[in-house]
């Protein structure tokens, strides 16, 4: 086991961990936040994307040692004082979600491609969230999303 | 799916890695950005006995002028590759490259020296070495030593280091006046690998194309350069018709695999197709 | 103000967003894996790596000595007491072997559990698994249909005279609902046949099936990733024989379905099983490579279409003959899908006689089932695409074909060949405005100077214009094609005291939104807040009576369920409300929730307060029980047949063979909306599935039975990068059906989509004399049909593999 300690949604965390634990594990089962899931174990699905360190990574495809001394954001981390991230706000606007199961991931990966280019083109949005799967929407809804956050902010 | 259990060594300095490397013998495996490791680790298609973690070797970290090469430390993430100021100005061709890597979330882990020592011919940046005749700087025991791009890789995800060998930065030439580049990718969906990709440097002088270097992804068990076709480009005209004679040979000595991708004279067409494509655009044509 | 301005705006038709959304976008989410029961063991299952063979020993005991380890099993612990897994059709002569969930001696495909690990944590169990030792002892795998046929060849259960299952035919001569088909064909002027292969798609829902059991006074609580807790309530009883009213099933959050989630899980068989044996609560979640590679698989058909028309294109007959794989067992609905496409092959068209025969097959590959639209996809594309090639064959436009042929507006309700009774459309109108939003005369002529000009970038433009039914179903004629389940749905509306409103539903959403979509049904039909009203859905304790949520049928026939519930509320309401105001109940008026008496301006009484004074029982007329709320069982009386146009533009690179898909437009007609944003977001989901089927997504497996496409990485599902952006309107003919005038829009998308592409796919590359390619249309297939490297100019595979479908042997 090995120690680490780490920032989760503004709560400091420090906790044995075997080392070959990964970061959405041990998000979701020592720390409880189950809003951010497992999709697959391939890296393609992108639904456990999670923010480490300012950059949005897959927690699948992250050892929970990695993240030692690491800050991390969640979609349970989002919402400050119960009003929803303008990107939150934006799905829901939108109709960018129907199950919902890919949205964690989803809202985070355009989160963080918003910090990275304010002002995306289309283009540019869909090949910002390609690391992320939906099934259910076909997409256009969570591109409408993205640019309604865009607007938003500039 | 969880990973088999392993040991774990987070060593802070190349030397450290490389003793903790040592210590763990032919199961030992350097862990950098993981995005190769950690997705093979949870199918258990590995099962390595100690993981040396080499992400908190600052030094292997960030990208330096030196001189007539920049040199990219191999734990350098392909977001920071790909956005960085020296790369841009003299090895374009690798933040072009680098910027088709699978998708932003493994470009912010994922690092230019653990993509290329995992070696994956289909991966990106081992044709882009290639091409620009990039230097492999590794530390082992006895010290370091350079190892040149054409030696490197040796075969399917096998290269030159040794087992208690570690990559630490690659060199890579500066591309002078008249030099242009271009990478060339097909692939089938955005986040798959490339089926066949093609990375062009090409020097131009004159209405002529001086001399050039081709490299190919997925074309073999290696990154391949295609040097029929840069023996035929050199001295040639810079016009659509010389490249597309020129590239006919994209094929040649390569054996490029069959999958549920392409068979390889798909492949193979492919490789001549994208590579007058990458060719072209390279040389502005 | 006038009384007019006062009114509130009806909700049904508004665009409302979803009240589903909060708990999702913050991630305060009930999936079955973020579940946690005290003393709770995880489970892990070995799956045979092998396609088929005996098994002639099980050594378990090194992973029974694993750390945490509490419990391995066998085939043997459960060979007398895991029962049959359920197939719920049951058409005469079919056959049907014994369905385990875990192998006892014989493993069927890649894929089949042989053990399972019980553990104290998820990680135990999965390292526990490496510590079986299974010996097998290999058995030829059956991987092709038609060799699967043949005399002599390999059979999959060794108890069968064959590896055929069943044989289901309607011929129109014989069932009196048109001319014979032999006599149509004999006598055609004009006869084109093709054989069209659906590849065998995974449903690829995004959360990966998950199972808790919790064994609770003799019987069990199942929390489960399903779209059907209450047929699976039943179901599982009768399979493992617990009492039914021993088991309740909780459908919490579910991440998706697409059809993949209608089934009797063997994992949800053997978790009821040890979480009884250990008395224990167990967890099962699957990683997504044992999804891809168990769940069940969907489409899967070889089909041979026969159309045969006038030489003026007046089609006459269509004869239609597949072979569905239904891989190594019968599985809930498996064998009955193609039949689901059996009345849709004639689709819009008016044909004189009609032939369709479905032969299902036992392959040693993982069993399909039900996938989004389930037989009417697969009937979509054969006519649809044939009708193209129709069009070629008599060199007449594709879409004057179909307008010459289709039911116009004023023939409906009409009665087709196929026997079913379409309520109504209009398909002219949707194809107009389908042909406007698309700028469909300057694509043709762009594409023709294209064409002139030899650019190496080819324009394709397709065509489909679809219909499909939906609303499962009228359960007398569920009954008569030999389904063992009917087709109703059940509804609970209950007035609380405060005026708010329970609404109990038997459908199970998993995405679709109904809860937003039934709120506004239910505000309107009660004149109370849309924020007012509960749904409250998915748990066998909380809504006891339903049959669940598939086949588009969750507003067509659950939807109508609630309104006829709400009905009897709103009479009930009248009589107390009569007795409230004195007056008799003739003389009362229902509007935006209050009771007025005619004529008498200012007496009224408004829902809640009725609810109110019902609830004190206080002063309540004779006779009249103190509770307001009221059940409603719905079995409707015909499907409903939405129908729409859909057009698809492609770019494809001849050189390497990309297909990009320059632009898509839909007009669909489902009835009276709702919701339209919900509408468009049904429409845009389905469209990226059936258009993943056309250009990206195979289950692929290799001569020995093993699924080459067992991850992300080889199944390749669609990402924002590679779809469009979808152009999207409505038309509106109200079905005559149901009280709402809905139609269902679940599949629409998903069915109308795949024959458009891929008739923009073989339009582009009709110069290069292509008349046909076989799907996902990958780059390295329309390569190949380019170069003509096959007779029938459809593509060679990337291996020397594919799914059961192939074109082996029997190309035309």
């Amino acid at each position: 086991m090995t120690k680490i300690s780490v920032r989760v949604d503004g709560v400091s965390y420090s906790d044995e961990v075997e080392p070959r634990t990964l970061l959405v594990h041990y998000l979701r089962e020592q720390l409880g936040k189950v809003g951010t899931v497992v999709g697959c174990d391939t890296s393609n699905c992108g639904a456990c994307t999670v923010d480490l360190d300012g950059q949005s990574v897959k927690s699948c495809s992250v050892l929970a040692v990695q993240a030692d001394g690491g800050e991390v954001v969640t979609i349970e981390g989002l919402a400050e004082n119960n009003t929803l991230h303008p990107m939150q706000q934006a799905f829901h606007d939108n109709h960018a979600l129907q199950c919902g199961y890919c949205t964690p991931g989803m809202i985070m990966a355009a989160r963080d491609l918003l910090k990275r280019n304010p002002n995306p083109s289309e283009d540019e949005i869909r090949e910002g969230i390609e690391g992320n799967l939906c099934r259910c929407t076909g997409y256009v809804n969570i591109v409408r999303a993205v640019q309604q956050a865009a607007g938003a902010k500039s | 799916m969880i990973p088999a259990s392993f040991d774990y060594a987070r060593p802070t300095s190349v030397s450290e890695a490389v003793s903790a490397l040592g210590a763990a013998g032919e199961d030992g495996k350097v862990l950098a950005g993981g995005q190769s490791l950690i997705p093979v680790l949870r199918l258990r298609l590995a099962y390595p006995s100690t993981i040396v973690d080499v992400g908190r070797i600052e030094e292997l970290r960030g990208v330096r002028d030196d001189g007539d090469a920049i040199v990219i430390g191999a734990m350098t993430t392909h977001d920071s590759v790909m956005n960085d100021a020296l790369v841009q100005q003299h090895a374009p061709l690798i933040a072009q490259a680098t910027a088709t890597v699978a998708d932003p979330q493994v470009r912010h882990r994922g690092t230019f020296g653990g993509a290329l020592a995992h070696a994956d011919p289909a991966g990106d940046l081992g044709a882009v070495a290639l091409a620009l005749d990039c230097e492999f700087v590794a530390h082992g025991p006895s010290g370091e030593r350079r190892i040149a791009a054409s030696d490197f890789f040796e075969d399917y995800l096998t290269t030159a280091l040794s087992a208690e060998e570690i990559l630490t930065s690659i060199r890579v030439p500066k591309l002078g006046a008249g030099w242009s580049s271009h990478y060339e990718k097909f692939n089938r969906v955005a986040q798959a690998w490339s089926i066949v990709a093609v990375a062009a440097v090409v020097k131009r002088s004159n209405g002529s194309i001086e001399q050039a270097r081709v490299g190919l992804t997925n074309m073999g068990s290696t990154p391949l350069r295609a040097s029929a076709v840069e023996a035929a480009l050199a001295g040639a005209d810079a016009s659509a018709e010389a490249i597309g004679a020129a590239a006919e040979h994209a094929a040649e000595g390569t054996s490029a695999p069959s999958d549920l991708s392409g068979k390889a004279d798909y492949r193979e067409h492919l490789a001549r197709v994208l590579t007058k494509r990458a060719v072209l655009t390279a040389s502005g044509v | 103000m006038t009384a007019v301005e006062e009114r509130r705006a009806a909700e049904i038709g508004q665009s409302r967003r979803r009240k589903e959304d909060h708990h999702l976008i913050t991630g305060a989410t009930t999936w079955t894996d973020n579940l946690t029961l005290p003393g709770m063991l995880h489970l892990a299952m070995l799956r045979s790596p092998l396609a088929h063979a005996r098994i002639t020993g099980v050594d378990t005991s090194g992973a029974k000595s694993r750390p945490g380890v509490i419990g391995v099993f066998t085939g043997q612990d459960f060979k007398d007491s895991q029962g049959s897994l359920p197939c719920a059709w049951a058409p005469e002569g079919l056959v049907n072997v014994n369905t385990p969930s875990i192998a006892v001696d014989q493993v069927n495909f890649a894929g089949e559990i042989v053990a399972v690990v019980a553990a104290r944590s998820r990680t135990e169990a999965q390292d526990a698994l490496e510590a079986i030792e299974v010996d097998y002892d290999p058995l030829p795998a059956v991987t092709h249909m038609e060799a699967a046929l043949a005399d002599g060849a390999d059979l999959v259960h060794p108890a069968t005279e064959s590896n055929h299952i069943y044989r289901w035919e309607f011929e129109s001569g014989a069932a009196g609902t048109g001319d014979p088909i032999q006599q149509t064909i004999d006598s055609a002027e004009v006869t084109v046949q093709r054989r069209f292969i659906q590849q065998r798609l995974i449903p690829a829902f995004m959360e990966p099936r998950a199972t808790v059991v919790q064994p609770i006074n003799g019987g069990i609580t199942m929390w489960t990733s399903t779209q059907i807790p209450h047929i699976l309530r039943t179901l599982l009883g009768v399979t493992v024989g617990i009492e039914e009213h021993k088991v309740r099933v909780i459908a919490p959050d579910v991440g998706g379905g697409f059809g993949g989630k209608i089934a009797v899980m063997p994992e949800e068989v053997l978790c009821t099983l040890i979480a009884r044996a250990l008395n224990k609560p167990v967890k099962w979640c699957e990683s997504r490579s044992e999804s891809l590679l168990s769940a069940h698989h969907g489409r899967d058909q070889i089909q041979d279409i026969t159309i045969t028309a006038k030489k003026d294109g007046t089609v006459t007959g269509l004869d239609v003959h597949l072979f569905a794989d239904m891989g190594a067992y019968n599985r809930l609905f498996g064998p009955s899908v193609p039949v689901l496409g059996a009345f849709m092959f004639n689709a819009i068209y008016k044909f004189d006689a009609y032939r369709f025969v479905s032969e299902g097959v036992y392959t040693t590959k993982t069993p399909t089932d039900a996938y989004r639209g389930a037989g009417r996809p697969e009937a979509t594309f054969a006519i649809e695409r044939i009708m193209d090639e129709l069009a070629v064959e008599l060199g007449m436009d594709p879409m004057e074909l179909r307008r010459k042929n289709w039911i116009k507006r004023e023939e409906f309700p009409f009665t087709t060949v196929a026997g079913l009774t379409y309520d109504s459309g209009d398909y002219d109108a949707a194809t107009d405005k389908a042909l406007a939003l698309m700028g469909w005369d300057e694509l043709r002529r762009e594409q023709a100077e294209r064409r002139e000009r030899k650019d190496p970038v080819q324009l394709g433009l397709g065509i489909s214009t679809f219909t499909e039914m939906c609303g499962l179903a009228p359960s007398r004629v569920l009954g008569s094609l030999a389904f063992g389940a009917g087709g109703w749905e059940h509804a609970s509306v209950r007035m609380l005291a405060t005026g708010k409103v329970e609404v109990v539903t038997g459908a199970s959403p998993h995405g679709q939104g109904h809860e937003t979509a039934f709120s506004q049904i239910v505000a309107d039909k009660l004149g109370v807040a849309f924020e007012d009203v509960e749904i409250i859905h998915g748990d066998t304790q909380s809504s006891p009576k339903g049959l669940d949520t598939y086949g588009s049928r969750s507003l067509a026939v659950g939807g109508a369920a609630i309104v006829k519930a709400a009905d009897k509320v709103v009479a009930k309401a009248r009589t107390i409300a009569a007795h409230m105001l004195e007056a008799s109940e003739d003389d009362l008026e229902f509007e935006d929730g209050s009771f007025s008496v005619k004529g008498s301006p200012g007496s009224s009484v408004a829902l809640g307060e009725i609810a109110f004074a019902t609830f004190l029982g206080h002063n309540l007329p004779d006779g009249i029980e103190p509770s307001l709320d009221a059940d409603a069982t719905y079995d409707p009386v015909n499907f409903s047949f939405p129908h729409g146009t859909h057009l698809c533009a492609v770019d494809i690179d001849t050189e390497t063979g990309f297909t990009k898909i320059r632009k898509y437009v839909c007009v669909d007609d489902i009835g009276k909306p709702i919701n339209p944003l919900i509408i468009e977001g049904q429409v845009h989901g389905g469209l990226a599935q059936g258009i993943a089927q056309a250009l990206f997504e195979e289950a692929v497996y290799d001569e020995s039975g093993n699924l080459t496409t067992g991850t992300f990485v080889d199944y390749t599902v669609p990402s924002a990068a590679d779809l469009p952006t979808f152009v999207t309107d409505r038309n509106e003919t109200p079905s005559t059906y149901n009280d709402l005038g809905v139609k269902g829009v679940g599949e629409a998308g998903t069915i109308a989509s795949t024959p458009a592409v891929i008739n923009a796919v073989v339009d582009a590359l009709r110069p290069f004399g292509v008349n046909d390619i076989q799907m996902p249309a990958t780059p390295e297939r329309v390569w190949r049909a380019i170069h003509g490297q096959e007779k029938s100019g459809r593509a060679e595979g990337g291996t020397n593999a594919y799914g059961g479908a192939t074109t082996d042997g029997g190309a035309l």
